[in-house]
């Protein structure tokens, strides 16, 4: 799986950014598509050290969370990045929907709160990421309206994307449908887990 | 009742990028559906997105969204500078974008030909009060 996203960052280091430092790793998406998840295992396997927190609660990363100077090195060469995880992109927050996960009303209600701040802020940072990895669901329906907003800014701005396809170990994963939504991206199925 | 609010394309071209937002978010937070002539760029979704946000509250949670944008994968070169000099000449009118306040609209599904609206039970809400 690491070896996939290494292929793309190194493409990407020899064509589009061989002379510039501190490229932005950016890892976008709607909740609980795994963003996190694979944030850590990209920081576990290059760092030794996890990022971010998971949680099967929608909304479990609010704020930004960076993880500076990461090195890979491949067939002889080396890159610098950071990585940037982000709190999933939504239409729509719903304190009430918090409130299944056995939380109180008053927990639930600051949830939903900073998941809004959260969102507004995955969006401003869209402006200064070099990268993205886009990370869906591949268990769910592709066609939603964020998705295609996600992909639809990164292509406004030129910034090179690569989708994962995440959660390829439950049954009900589709990467075709992934792949056939976004014929125009090189998709890559993986379990982050 | 369900109001769906229609929204020409005239109406939003003459508006700043901020002002067809607040337009289109104006209409959904009175409860009613709206339908827009056209497209928005990704940015204005992105805009219309981070706008929502803002917005959330005990009464406003947000909105469904979705665009329909009918692409000619097989046209030609011609074709798609015919259809490019039309757009610049009167504007990219083609598609329809459906934007629903989260409170009515409980889901929209696409697929690329369709667009399912799944709307949420307000009766049942009525009598639970």
């Amino acid at each position: 799986m690491i070896k996939n996203i290494t292929k793309f960052l190194n493409n990407l280091f020899s064509s589009v950014f061989g002379k510039k430092k501190n490229i932005k790793l950016g890892l976008y998406g709607p909740p609980n598509s795994g963003k996190s998840t694979l944030a850590n295992r990209i920081s576990k396997d290059w760092l030794g050290e996890e990022m971010s927190k998971v949680s099967k609660i929608p909304h479990e990363t609010r704020d930004i969370v960076v993880k500076e100077k990461i090195e890979v090195k491949s067939k002889g060469k080396s890159m610098i990045f950071n990585l940037i995880d982000t709190p999933g992109i939504a239409t729509k927050i719903d304190y009430e929907d918090f409130l299944k996960f056995n939380m109180n009303k008053k927990e639930a209600k600051q949830r939903a709160k900073e998941a809004t701040k959260g969102v507004i802020e995955s969006i401003k940072w869209l402006d200064s990421m070099d990268c993205v990895l886009v990370v869906l669901d591949s268990t769910i329906n592709p066609y939603s309206q964020v998705n295609i907003t996600i992909i639809g800014n990164l292509a406004a701005r030129d910034i090179p994307v690569l989708v994962v396809a995440n959660k390829v170990d439950i049954k009900k994963s589709n990467v075709r449908k992934v792949e056939d939504a976004f014929p125009q991206y090189d998709v890559v199925g993986i379990s982050a887990e | 009742m369900i109001t769906l609010q229609f929204v020409p394309y005239n109406e939003l071209s003459k508006l700043t990028p901020v002002g067809r937002i607040k337009k289109i978010l104006d209409i959904a937070k009175e409860n009613k559906i709206v339908l827009v002539e056209g497209r928005l760029k990704p940015e204005e979704e992105a805009s219309l997105i981070q706008r929502t946000m803002e917005e959330v509250s005990k009464e406003f949670k947000g909105i469904e969204l979705c665009t329909i944008y009918p692409e000619s994968k097989n046209g030609d070169a011609f074709e798609k500078i015919k259809s490019k000099m039309i757009n610049m000449i009167v504007g990219d009118r083609r598609g329809l974008t459906v934007i629903g306040p989260a409170t009515i609209v409980k889901d929209i599904k696409r697929d690329p030909n369709k667009i399912l609206l799944f709307t949420n039970n307000l009766g049942k809400k009525k009598r639970r009060k």
